[in-house]
């Protein structure tokens, strides 16, 4: 592959937290070079202007659901892939809560298969830890790691065993393999559509308390702290679960944690008068919740950003609130809403890009998701500035379930690129 | 007149004056049902659909005989046993008695919400007969009608509702219903069984109902809704009775003319004694009955009206 040599761009690098104007020079699907200042192009190689505007890693994006194997009505790895690609999301960690739940090494390899022919972006397959995510019985761990499952995870389904869970914990430690849990106490968040408070009473919707959710955390670090296995929470959402992540990382346990950017970015209000397109899991939570949570990222307290994209159909969602699915579609979203933290200052672009890239790529074991010699060349041409009104009918997935339609959003990808190659360009 | 709402979905929605027309047009209807005639031709050529989705009893027969009395077509229609069955969403089945070309259709779902989302996708004007524990604003309506005959105003009273607040789609549409008009409400109940946070709605919260009870002009009863719980929120009936039914050496913390309200279906010892229930001195348990028949077709009328005077949209 010929070189290519990306000038006048501003450079994110999450690693050493700048952001400064430079150039990249790309052979071989790797940043070969890193130049800094206004470097002109040298000859007999094709350079692209970059016109002023910010180049970062691609996004590295932990627990993408994709519809394959069994909701393809709902999202396929094509159209997740083109969705990623105008997203700036250049890896993907896709989930195992599919139809039958990827449990083993057979679905799994086909499943890799399927995603990077279909996909111009990576995809990293995680399976599940135990067997139809039942909590029961732990899948074949080592068959599925040699495999490439990136991770193991029953999602939103709660291991409530703590025998079962600390059995699995425990086998997964001896080789090394990530455990990503949803932590929540399955009692108290039973049957809950919204988060308690003020607003879940004046619409009496069933709700869960925070509290369950810092429950379910003390529940799973106990049981890390028993095992030492390496854990990373998936979403985290209210300021209750805070403290106990702290400790945890303190005291030298293998923790990290996410939270997914509609809880950074929106709070229980914005469910209004029942919108359905609102409704995730856990649910949005209180405006001091949702502050705690961008603190913690700005801290580094909590370490990754995910968009949780979840596609669901129109059916899924016009429904009654209580009965209607949860989840919203998030790639392509995800850039512009993580920029409006940036916009209210709330967050510097290179501690931002650190959640976004390099924390989920070193916690995955990646190369990734940096600005570095070496480092493949998955990278986000974007401007920061350019407003936009959202159309869902707009977006590349297949399903439009978006709580942002119609929302006024700032900052566009340019162009995306996958190992040195552009998999999407804007006009 | 003065009511510019084309649903009646909630008392959220009501401003004031809305809710005093509509009263005091309930108050004429009050007069025409105690006539010997009975009838007006105000809904003459509409159609009136009640669709429950819950059973009901009460609230289905008051709003039938509203319709019927104003001289609407009324169907009633036990969605439980048709096309939910079948598979049918929610939205499909509005679409297909649109359709129809129904001028008012009442509306009962379990779900909080539901009717709502109905109401976006037909083109008449649709009535909440209660969603989930959200709300049942004709509820509100009537207990505001009675409270405002027995009272003589709808102000500055100090009304208490007592029970299970958490599981009441009733106490939700009053506590609105009463603030917005200007009056002090308490709750009162076991913790167990309020909503979260509901202090920051502007009332009072008590768990003790003697506290709770201390000169108010009003005590609204509910019932124990036993088939909503999943268990556990109470230890037992007969400790629910003892501590917050309401009997009268509690009674007699409210003022001396206070009256005793219920919603219906009353559980006879368990939140009200029957010998207060049955005391024409104070219990207007009946005239609420009464009140809801006449809130209900000056509700259906209004809504009418309204829709006489727009041109109707086609939903395509």
């Amino acid at each position: 592959m010929s070189d290519l040599f990306l000038h006048n761009a501003r450079l994110i690098d999450p690693d050493a937290k700048t952001e400064t104007l430079g150039a990249l020079t790309i052979r071989n699907g790797k940043i070969a070079e890193i130049h800094s200042g206004d470097v002109k192009p040298p000859e007999g190689i094709e350079a692209i202007d970059c016109d002023g505007k910010h180049l970062a890693p691609g996004i590295v994006d932990i627990g993408v659901k994709i519809g394959e194997p069994g909701e393809r009505h709902k999202e396929s790895f094509r159209t997740a892939g083109a969705a990623a690609a105008a997203g700036g999301v250049t890896t993907m960690a896709t989930r195992p809560d599919t139809i039958p739940a990827l449990d083993s090494p057979e679905t799994l390899e086909f499943v890799a298969r399927r995603a990077n022919e279909a996909a111009p972006v990576n995809v990293l397959p995680m399976a599940a830890l135990t067997k139809g995510r039942n909590g029961a019985e732990m899948v074949e761990i080592g068959f599925m790691r040699d495999a490439g499952a990136i991770a193991f995870s029953d999602c939103d389904n709660v291991i409530t065993d703590n025998k079962v869970f600390s059995r699995a914990l425990t086998y997964a430690r001896s080789l090394g393999a990530l455990v990503i849990a949803h932590p929540q106490d399955p009692i108290l968040s039973k049957g809950a559509a919204v988060t308690s408070g003020k607003f879940a009473s004046l619409r009496g919707l069933p709700a869960v308390s925070p509290m369950a959710e810092r429950m379910g955390l003390e529940r799973d670090l106990a049981l890390v702290e028993l095992t030492g296995a390496r854990y990373h929470a998936d979403t985290l959402s209210t300021a209750a679960a805070l403290p106990a992540l702290r400790r945890a990382k303190e005291s030298g346990l293998d923790v990290t944690a996410g939270v997914s950017i509609h809880h950074l970015t929106l709070n229980e209000f914005d469910v209004g008068d029942y919108r359905t397109f609102f409704k995730v899991k856990p649910p949005l939570r209180s405006e001091d919740d949702r502050l705690a949570m961008v603190d913690a990222v700005a801290s580094g307290l909590i370490d990754i950003i995910s968009s949780m994209h979840t596609p669901q159909d129109e059916e899924s969602k016009r429904l009654p609130f209580q009965e209607a699915a949860s989840g919203a579609v998030a790639l392509e979203t995800l850039l512009p809403a993580a920029l409006r933290l940036v916009h209210a200052e709330l967050i510097d672009l290179p501690t931002l890009w650190a959640a976004l890239s390099l924390n989920p790529a070193n916690r995955l074991g990646l190369a990734s998701g940096r600005l570095a010699e070496n480092a493949p060349a998955d990278l986000v041409l974007f401007d920061l500035n350019a407003p936009f009104v959202l159309d869902r009918f707009s977006l590349k997935s297949k399903s439009k379930n978006t709580p942002f339609d119609g929302q006024r959003m700032q900052g566009k990808v340019r162009a995306t690129f996958v190992a040195g190659k552009q998999v999407y360009g804007a006009d | 007149m003065s009511f510019r709402a084309k649903h009646l979905l909630g008392i959220e929605h009501l401003a004031p004056d809305e809710i005093t027309t509509l009263l005091d047009l309930a108050d004429s209807y009050v007069d025409l049902n105690r006539s010997k005639s009975k009838h007006s031709d105000a809904l003459a050529g509409l159609t009136q659909i009640n669709m429950f989705f819950e059973n009901s009893t009460r609230t289905q027969a008051s709003f039938e005989l509203a319709g019927k009395r104003l001289g609407a077509d009324v169907m009633n229609m036990a969605m439980q046993a048709s096309s939910i069955k079948k598979g049918e969403t929610l939205i499909d089945t509005a679409l297909t008695l649109n359709a129809m070309h129904p001028d008012l259709l009442v509306v009962r779902h379990p779900h909080s919400g539901a009717v709502n989302l109905l109401a976006e996708k037909v083109n008449c004007a649709v009535l909440n007969a209660g969603d989930g524990y959200h709300e049942h604003p004709t509820q509100a309506l009537l207990d505001a009608l009675t409270i405002r005959r027995a009272k003589g105003r709808l102000h500055r009273l100090s009304v208490a509702i007592c029970g299970d607040i958490a599981h009441s789609r009733v106490a939700r549409s009053n506590l609105i219903l009463l603030g917005k008009m200007e009056n002090r409400v308490r709750l009162v109940g076991p913790p167990t069984l309020m909503p979260s946070q509901i202090s920051e709605f502007g009332v009072e919260v008590y768990d003790d109902m003697r506290e709770g009870l201390a000169d108010v002009d009003v005590v609204m009863m509910l019932r124990l809704q036993k088939e909503r719980m999943d268990g556990g929120f109470i230890p037992s009936e007969r400790e629910y009775y003892h501590r917050f039914g309401l009997d009268a050496e509690k009674l007699s913390y409210a003022k001396d003319d206070a009256i005793v309200m219920h919603p219906g279906p009353m559980n006879r010892g368990v939140e009200i004694d029957g010998l207060i229930a049955d005391d024409i001195n104070r219990s207007v348990i009946q005239e609420q009955v009464e009140m809801g028949v006449a809130v209900r077709m000056a509700a259906m009328d209004l809504l009418a009206r309204n829709l006489r005077a727009e041109p109707k949209e086609v939903l395509v």
